[in-house]
């Protein structure tokens, strides 16, 4: 397949303001964004800058945005995205550029911090012996946010997150739905707290961009639907 | 000069269990310094689970034996007994941990079959169970508030009177080195397997920096010639299909639709051990009974359900790279270099002949392994040891002064990559690292002999030559993905090198090590490590024993 790449160059030593680039590749009919990448690299310009590591879709490293929505390069074949035989890939939006793909992630970081991203048991009880016990219908559920990879696509397509540097956003609120869920958690009502005000679930106008987008099937907006249901519920003094 | 009293490098399984461990434990300063964000570790990647005797009908002398006999009993039984011994403790630490382990209908934790092992025994969340492990260590480090240095890459280790002082690290952020004081140091960089590069299962980063930086400090890589080979990988890009697919009940074809695996292994099937499984893959297919090269993964007796329960990553992974929905089609495979049973010698608590230095995790030779890796072994090799080493190192640390190192290894660093930048020629990096990839699958592969072992040690050390005519294009200092890339496959040359030489040594075939000159096990003059030391114009080997305790060597049949 003959496939264009233009790419959103930046060089922080060297270039005043990002700038397309193109190069016109020849790539197997199977192949993936990714590799069309990795050839530019390895053959055109060493020096382009990304990040790549598992390439099967499970370390997060190389979501991208690629002719205008968010992707793991890895594992979006270029048929799928290719437009009139080119494909533009940009860095993921809402975070800064380091240099061209690169961004700096440390503000997704934060958020994903400030909701308490760990299980915390009841220490008044004793831990058991053996495993606590759970239904298996439970443990799948809570798997499909635990399945979260923190690759940030859902954050680059959140408008709330465009306008709002506070915002918690999809990615840490479902990290948080999936503890607050937890049977085995003994801080819902602490958790429910930090995530409802106005950077947390309130601020989300279910837009569903987070969930359209999401390379593992997280769906964020669930999440945070199911983080509302809760708060409310607490709110009126039902059982949660 | 930062300081710290111990640095643990790398952030997978081994590394972030070790940070977890040095977190519960007062007055001790621990940081992590890993070229990638902890979540990108390739521990993620794992799929099929954890192997522990946790059912009332397990043992973990069975464990043991069903690891030692894998192993082709060239693995230290004191270390596989610690293993297997402390291993169900472990599976219920991560549980209370967080971890969202697949249950049972009583609620217990979900057990499923997997290669070489007597009884199912192996726990697991659905098919990313690395994933699961890794984001709850990780989780677990946030919570104790756990200094990491993210994307910084370790260029060298600072050893002196064969004891480590720290190390040297680049910031690839800013491009900055940096000399960081440690009284202790744990390595936990993971395996090499892309010095298999384009035929293996491993991530981009499994560049085996560590092994080759403990290698250069004079600490010995042990038993670096058996390579694990997996059985299931796709044709397309290498990536790894689990094991968990067999353990639930997939059937491996050839071209005439026969469950070939019956002449091979009888008694376990498709579930006989990697090695084993492996051979007779690239048997059937160079017996003309392969289809395009690989053989057949058939899953679809298992529904649409099941497979939707407990492989969905393999559903994912086959339709995105193969184009093949293992629902409805079997989906074709191929042996691809995993897993590096070799690596860091140390004893069972990570402890390297370099006082100070600790590894654990694939980056180590405990040895568990021997010759050839059980499946879903290596999670619970990674979090035992990963545990073992920190436990040691918070008492060594505690009777160790604040370590004086001289500044000049932040000057040789700095000269070193300055070098690299400045370096003029016609080579290029991407293609060494292309053909030291094909040459290892092709000469260091499943069978070896002495012909291309011979042309793989002369290959890599041409290569090793002409890397140093191969520039870094990239001139900048900010996020240079150029320079890590040549300091990687720097690494990588090194550790070919010590795999290659120390195959062609071994005169006899055992465990994922076979040579069509030496068919035969040969207990009377092999039965003992590798020890490969770095000398001038290459590794100088020297043996060790094995530590045989309750297995007597036997022949290995399933």
């Amino acid at each position: 397949m003959r496939v264009t790449f233009r790419i959103l160059r930046y060089d922080p030593e060297r270039d005043a303001n990002p700038h397309f680039e193109s190069y016109p590749l020849e790539l197997d009919d199977r192949a993936v964004v990714l590799d069309g990448l990795v050839q530019i690299k390895d053959f055109a310009d060493s020096a382009l800058t990304f990040r790549r590591s598992c390439r099967q879709a499970i370390c997060g490293s190389c979501a991208m945005r690629v002719n205008d929505r968010e992707h793991l390069t890895c594992s979006t074949q270029l048929s799928e995205v290719v437009r009139d035989g080119t494909v533009v890939v940009e860095p993921l939006a809402n975070l800064p550029v380091i240099k061209d793909l690169a961004v700096d992630m440390e503000q997704f970081w934060r958020k994903y911090r400030a909701i308490m991203p760990f299980l915390i048991p009841d220490r008044a009880k004793p831990a058991p012996e053996k495993e606590y016990r759970m239904a298996n219908k439970e443990a799948r559920h809570l798997q499909q946010f635990g399945g979260c990879i923190q690759c940030g696509a859902c954050y680059s397509s959140c408008p709330i997150a465009a306008t709002d540097e506070e915002y918690l956003g999809p990615a840490a609120l479902a990290k948080a739905y999936r503890f607050a869920g937890d049977p085995r958690d003994s801080a819902r009502r602490e958790r429910l707290k930090i995530v409802s005000d106005e950077r947390g679930i309130w601020r989300c106008h279910t837009v569903f961009n987070c969930t359209e987008v999401c390379p593992k099937g997280v769906e964020p907006t669930y999440a945070i639907q199911q983080l509302k249901k809760l708060t409310i519920r607490r709110r009126f003094g039902l059982p949660v | 000069m930062l300081r710290h009293d111990v640095v643990i490098v790398g952030a997978g399984l081994a590394g972030l269990r070790a940070a977890v461990t040095l977190g519960d434990l007062p007055g001790v300063d621990v940081a992590i310094i890993s070229k990638l964000h902890p979540l990108r570790s390739h521990s993620g990647a794992a799929e099929g689970g954890i192997n522990a005797a946790l059912t009332p009908d397990d043992r973990w002398e069975d464990h043991m034996y069903d690891t030692v006999k894998g192993s082709d009993y060239v693995s230290d039984q004191d270390a596989v007994e610690v293993m297997c011994r402390e291993a169900p403790a472990e599976v219920y630490w991560l549980e209370h941990a967080g971890t969202l382990f697949n249950r049972a209908d009583d609620g217990t934790l979900a057990i499923r079959n997997f290669g070489g092992a007597g009884r199912p025994r192996t726990a697991f969340v659905a098919d990313i169970t690395g994933h699961a492990l890794l984001h709850t260590l990780y989780e677990q480090t946030v919570a104790r508030g756990v200094k990491v240095y993210e994307e910084w890459f370790v260029t060298e280790l600072v050893v002196e009177n064969e004891q480590v002082k720290g190390l040297v690290a680049l910031d690839v952020m800013t491009g900055e080195l940096h000399q960081v004081a440690a009284k202790a140091v744990i390595m936990a960089t993971g395996g090499y397997g892309r010095v298999y590069h384009g035929r293996t299962t491993n991530a981009w980063s499994s560049t085996g920096d560590g092994m080759a930086a403990a290698y250069r400090a004079g600490v010995p890589l042990a038993d670096m010639e058996f390579v694990q080979f997996h059985p299931t990988t796709l044709k397309s890009n290498g990536v790894l299909l689990t094991e968990g697919n067999r353990g639930e009940g997939g059937y491996l074809l050839n071209s005439l639709g026969e469950r070939f695996m019956s002449k091979y292994t009888p008694t376990k099937m498709e579930l006989g051990p990697r090695d084993m499984v492996s051979r007779a893959e690239i048997i059937e297919i160079n017996e003309g009974r392969g289809v395009d090269g690989c053989v057949l993964l058939d899953i679809r007796h298992l529904g649409e359900a099941k497979i939707m329960e407990r492989l969905p990553g393999t559903r994912e992974l086959s339709m995105h790279f193969a184009g093949v929905d293992p629902v409805y089609e079997p989906i074709p495979v191929r042996p691809g270099q995993h897993y590096a049973m070799g690596g860091v010698r140390t004893d069972l608590n990570g402890v390297t002949v370099v006082k100070g230095l600790y590894a654990a995790g694939e980056c180590a030779c405990v040895s568990v392994h021997g010759a050839n890796r059980l499946g879903a072994n290596s999670l619970l090799d990674t979090l035992i040891f990963g545990r073992r080493s920190a436990e040691h190192a918070y008492e060594y640390v505690k009777n160790v002064p604040p370590p004086e190192a001289s500044e000049s290894y932040l000057q040789r660093e700095e000269d070193r990559t300055r070098a690299m930048l400045g370096r003029e020629g016609t080579e290029s990096i991407a293609q060494i690292r292309n053909e030291m990839g094909l040459e290892m699958a092709d000469n260091m592969g499943v069978f070896r002999t002495p012909e291309q072992m011979q042309h793989a040690v002369s290959a890599i050390r041409e290569l090793k030559e002409r890397v140093k005519d191969a520039p870094v294009q990239d001139k900048g200092r900010i996020f240079n993905t150029d320079l890590t890339g040549a300091l990687e496959i720097e690494n990588m040359l090194e550790l070919a090198e010590v795999i290659s030489v120390g195959a062609l040594a071994r005169t006899e075939s055992r465990g994922a090590h076979s040579r069509l000159d030496f068919p035969d096990r040969d207990d009377v003059n092999w039965l003992k490590h590798t020890l490969a030391f770095r000398g001038e114009g290459g590794p100088r080997l020297e043996y060790g024993p094995v530590t045989i305790t309750r297995f007597q060597p036997e022949e290995r049949k399933y």
